[in-house]
């Protein structure tokens, strides 16, 4: 790709290479002991671990309404809960997992965690305003609760006007909540771009930005985009309760279709916000799993930025039976399938990939494969979606419902294991038990198979969502995803304690056990407080499986002055310390 | 400004190189999280004009209500603290400590002007019954969705106004700061972030002025 | 022909309006070619996962960044079949969404939780759309609270129903039977009972349906008793989609032995359930309402007239 006139901006460097110790006496976990040095700690690693933990917990309060939910539909009257309660479950079970779970997870758990690493930096660029935005995220989420436990919500995690400024309840508050966690999710961006911008290690070329860090822009640029319009629509909804401003509401003049085109501007992006990083994770993986250069580095990396752009223009997708025009339901089909496109072509550069790899069947590569059988299926089925005809006659049925568990499930959840299966040992320095870890897969793989194939079927029956009672028809395929809920419901149980039983019992697990080529393989497991003793420089990129292993090895420039951050650089000469 | 000394000043963080690298990733930061801000605003604009176009008339009558003179003070009063945070942000560069503290005092007395003279505002249109949605009890407009107007303008005005709250207590920090001699023309990262800051919101209101007040 | 129809309708609902067929035809176009497309991607990763697997530490993977050719290739196909599906959807869509001129023409109120159709004669039916085989429908459709929205899997059609304006949907059934309408659009605590049924009759037997119905019934058939009426109105009025006459708790209190019975309220009170606190209850509802149960219920004002009340109040105190 260097022209000659590109070559001479190159600067040369000579390398002294050096593997840092296998075990580092200090690493980031025993830096400080106590709770106060976690909850006041800048770094980065911290916070992601902070990440984690009340993420991880906002996803089992999800789940376990999720599995009330689906004991309830067990029978086609009521079962256990009465009507009331079933929709406060589903309301809070949509809004917990959306916003509390899936959107902060990958950013802000991994992209902390791992970003500074491979961009080669010591910490986030800003890294107090990366622990106010854990704060923000955690108030956020207290408001939440507190809603949950006064009054509780049913309008849906949706909030369509006019019903969600009629009905009682805490919808102010949950609204509120939801608010102050967007501006977490906005800094976290903010951060994120700044990091990628500003702190790149002398070599770190655009071009050698791990794929992660690509997904990890484009999902930024998203959230910084539309978060703030659906805060700007919250702020609306909370208005229109405390004072009837009447933007939505049509008996004081307003317009409540209105209240969804804000929506769904905010949430179809969403959507991609929590997706997209979970590309990049699949990319990091099956290069690491198959020992091979990733096919299509810029179709990939720019993918995913056209998807980042696209992903705006496609809201009115939501809204083909609200009454929109049909003009306008024929441009959001049209740019829907589009959007398509860049996400089918990630699918045939992974294939590529494993084309005449070396391909290890390891857990994390596991989930990968569960995650391309289940994203392709909730992509072709979102592409049905996308079908003006075929929408009238599924929208609002289990068939979307189904759609968006398998994208949402199937391709951000099942990356988002499989990143922490791959990413656990550098960040505990400890290897979890492979076999359940294996077994803890699987269960999950059948068990949201059982769970929601049935769900595709029965919206193609006409199944509505959000449905307290049903018809009897629809009871088999019912109890068959409630069966199929548990089964998931223990796999996931399986995966979450085998990590916990790593941390206190796991076998050490070294730098580098996956044999990857990836910088953040190169320091010690556990990081190390400040993750290097020095600025490296880096020569290749984290994919050139084709160069020899030594080279990766973390580097030193020893002629004179380093050279600028994110500059390109080559080896003028190496040499390698014992 | 750049700083390629031995010893390491006080105000650098640990994971920059220099203070330049820390200055750019301070001022990226704050670009990013304006166009967030423009974005959020935007949303409002675009409710503006949805209800513009459904009520043209409306927004005439009840552009009349608002007291255009008192607008027109606030615009000057805005634009004028725009440049005094710009001096200061100078005087940081030149390395003048005296002129910082007096270019952040004038803007962050003009910053209590645009809400004292908004205060008045405001509390004229309440002894009006002008109050936000089904509150509204005005007879003075001719038309019945006259409280959407209101509403719209309260929300937009209202968002800003919260916008110079917080720009004051950001001046007040700047000067507490600026009084202990922590900036220099080798870190003043704050007051240039500041100072963006305050940019965006005075050109918000260069656009609610005449979308508000200025329309026959 | 007739295979076809069994394998339709064994995933999707029997096709009874002129557009199903069309709908259809394009849903196993999208699916199969979609099957078609997920198989050949699973086969071909199952197929790399057992020919590449790592045969030792030191395997050698060539180095093939990317190619051109090759990836024009899986951009222009995809995107050429997907423009293909688009345009048959956006048609079809017309077709599924704009009435023919000739339409018969049938209103439709919706609110929380019942459907009420209004017929060019003044007939009106709750909760029940009698339409004539073969023919045009089209239904101009408002809603009184929130949004609902008009959903039979059999017509393949969907249509959101909004406050204070109007939305259309229509179809033509091709032959006589009953369609189960759902409400698609989540309305509260009774959505999932929302329910409705398209009675599709033959032409002529529609005609004296209309005929006999006709004057809307606001007034008291001259042959039927109070209780028996207001037993008709709770039916039409779907009340009964909250109060169940048997005893069992629903989204509201029952109606069997609530007629002068004591009643405990939201703030800890009691009231006797006499006529006076049952008329105040259909009318303000969430007045004073019963502790246990949500403030979920509509008001009734404007809708049933004096005679009415009296009617449904009479039914009540049948239930025992």
């Amino acid at each position: 790709m260097a022209t000659a006139e590109a070559s001479s901006n190159i600067s040369k460097v000579q390398v002294r290479r050096y593997k840092p110790e296998e075990y580092a006496e200090h690493n980031y976990l025993n830096v400080a002991k106590g709770l106060w040095s976690w909850l006041t700690s800048v770094d980065h690693k911290r916070i992601g671990i902070l990440y984690l933990v009340t993420t991880t917990f906002f996803f089992l309060v999800g789940g376990v309404m999720a599995l009330l939910l689906r004991i309830e539909l067990w029978t086609p009257a009521q079962t256990f809960v009465d009507a009331n309660t079933y929709n406060q479950l589903f309301t809070l079970h949509g809004a917990i997992m959306i916003f509390l779970f899936l959107v902060p997870s990958v950013p802000a758990v991994l992209g902390n965690f791992i970003l500074p690493i491979q961009v080669g930096a010591k910490d986030m660029a800003l890294p107090r305003l990366n622990l106010f935005s854990y704060y923000l995220y955690a108030i956020g989420s207290l408001i939440a609760v507190y809603s949950i436990l006064h009054g509780g919500i049913d309008t849906g995690w949706t909030f369509y006007t006019p019903y969600s400024s009629q009905t009682g309840g805490a919808v102010t508050s949950l609204v509120f909540g939801v608010f102050v966690v967007g501006f977490s999710s906005i800094l976290t961006a903010v951060n994120i771009i700044a990091t990628i911008h500003k702190l790149r290690a002398p070599g770190i070329t655009w071009s050698k930005l791990s794929l992660f860090g690509w997904s990890l822009y484009a999902t930024s640029i998203i959230i910084i985009l539309a978060t703030p319009v659906l805060a700007i629509t919250l702020l609306l909804l909370t208005m229109e309760r405390i004072f009837g401003i009447g933007i939505f509401d049509p008996a004081l003049g307003g317009d409540p279709i209105l209240f969804q085109h804000f929506f769904w501007f905010y949430s179809h992006p969403a959507v991609y916000i929590m997706i997209v990083p979970g590309f990049g994770i699949v990319s990091e993986i099956v290069s690491t799993f198959t020992r091979k250069v990733i096919f299509g580095y810029w179709a990939i990396a720019i993918s995913s930025l056209a998807i980042a752009f696209i992903g705006f223009l496609v809201w009115g997708h939501h809204m083909f039976v609200s009454g929109q025009a049909s003009l306008a339901s024929m441009v959001f089909s049209f740019l829907s399938f589009l959007v398509g496109i860049p996400t089918g072509i990630k699918i045939f550069n992974w294939l590529a990939t494993m084309h005449r790899g070396s391909i290890s069947l390891r857990t994390p590569l596991l989930y990968i494969l569960g995650f391309l059988f289940l994203f392709t299926i909730g992509g072709f089925t979102g592409i049905a979606l996308a079908t003006l005809a075929l929408d009238v006659h599924v929208h609002d049925t289990y068939y979307v419902v189904a759609h968006f568990h398998f994208v949402m499930v199937g391709g951000m959840v099942m990356a988002f294991m499989g990143g922490l299966h791959y990413w656990w040992p550098k960040m505990f320095g400890r290897m979890y038990n492979q076999a359940v870890a294996k077994i803890g897969c699987l269960l999950i793989f059948l068990g949201f198979n059982l769970t929601f194939m049935p769900q595709f079927i029965m919206g193609i029956q006409g199944m509505p969502r959000r449905y307290f009672n049903y018809i009897d028809q629809f009871q088999g395929l019912h109890q068959i995803s409630t069966i199929g809920a548990f089964v998931l419901g223990i796999g996931f149980i399986i995966a979450i304690a085998n990590f916990i039983m790593a941390i206190y019992k796991g076998k050490k697990a070294g730098a580098n056990p996956w044999g990857s080529r990836a910088l953040e393989w190169q320091i010690p497991s556990p990081v190390p407080p400040h993750n290097f003793d020095h600025i490296p420089v880096i020569i290749h990129g984290p994919y050139d499986y084709h160069q020899p292993m030594a080279d990766f090895q973390l580097g030193l420039a020893t002629n004179g002055h380093a050279p600028a951050h994110g500059a390109e650089i080559s080896a003028e000469k190496q040499e390698t310390e014992e | 400004m750049a700083n390629h000394s031995t010893t390491t000043p006080a105000h650098l963080l640990h994971h920059y190189v220099d203070s330049d690298q820390q200055f750019d990733a301070a001022k990226l930061g704050m670009w990013i999280f304006i166009v967030t801000e423009t974005l959020m605003f935007g949303g409002l604009f675009g409710a503006y004009i949805v209800y513009r176009v459904l009520y043209p008339e409306l927004f005439t009558l009840a552009s009349e209500e608002l007291d255009t003179i008192m607008g027109s003070i606030n615009t000057v009063v805005l634009i004028g603290s725009s440049l005094t945070v710009a001096l200061a942000i100078k005087s940081a560069q030149v390395n003048n400590k005296r002129n910082i503290i007096i270019n952040l005092a004038i803007t962050l007395a003009l910053a209590c002007v645009f809400m004292i003279i908004k205060y008045f505002e405001y509390t004229h249109k309440f002894e009006l019954g002008i109050f936000p949605g089904v509150y509204y009890e005005y007879g003075g407009i001719d038309h019945p969705q006259a409280h959407i107007f209101f509403s719209i303008y309260y929300m937009m005005t209202g968002l800003h106004g919260i916008h110079i709250t917080i720009g004051i207590g950001l001046m007040i920090w700047l000067l507490v700061k600026a009084s202990k001699n922590e900036f220099h023309s080798g870190y003043y990262t704050p007051v240039e972030i500041v100072g963006l800051y305050w940019h965006l919101v005075d050109i918000i209101w260069i656009f609610l002025f005449p979308l508000f007040y200025l329309i026959d | 022909m007739e295979i076809f129809r069994i394998i339709n309708d064994f995933i999707l609902p029997p096709a009874k309006s002129t557009v199903a067929a069309d709908h259809d035809f394009l849903f196993w176009f999208v699916h199969l070619a979609s099957f078609l497309l997920t198989f050949g991607i699973i086969v071909s990763l199952i197929y790399f996962l057992i020919k590449y697997r790592r045969k030792s530490e030191d395997d050698v993977t060539p180095v093939i960044t990317h190619n051109n050719k090759l990836e024009v290739t899986w951009s222009v196909i995809p995107l050429i079949m997907a423009l293909i599906t688009f345009g048959w959807g956006f048609q079809t869509f017309l077709k599924q969404t704009t009435p023919p001129d000739d339409a018969y023409e049938i209103s439709l109120t919706a609110q929380m939780w019942m459907w009420q159709f209004q017929y060019e004669n003044g007939a009106r039916s709750a909760g029940e759309l009698h339409v004539p085989a073969n023919r045009p429908i089209k239904l101009v459709m408002s809603s009184r609270d929130v949004i609902h929205s008009f959903f039979v899997p059999d017509f393949r059609i969907k249509q959101d129903i909004v406050p204070n304006r109007y939305t259309i949907a229509w179809f033509n059934a091709i032959e006589p039977g009953e369609s189960i309408i759902f409400c698609t659009e989540y309305c509260g605590a009774g959505h999932s009972d929302m329910l409705g049924k398209v009675i599709v009759h033959e032409p002529e037997e529609f005609e004296e349906w209309l005929a006999a119905n006709a004057g809307g019934g606001g007034e008291k058939p001259s042959d039927l008793p109070p209780a028996e009426w207001g037993a008709q109105l709770a039916q039409e009025n779907a009340c009964m989609t909250c109060h169940s006459a048997d005893g069992s708790q629903t989204v509201g209190p029952t109606w069997q032995g609530l007629f002068e019975s004591n009643v405990t309220l939201t703030d800890g009170s009691t009231v006797t359930a006499d006529e006076n606190y049952l008329r105040e209850s259909i009318l303000e509802p969430n007045a004073k309402t019963v502790a246990g149960f949500p403030p979920v219920m509509p008001t009734y004002q404007g809708q049933l007239n004096d005679e009415q009340i009296d009617a449904i109040i009479e039914y009540i105190k049948t239930l025992k």
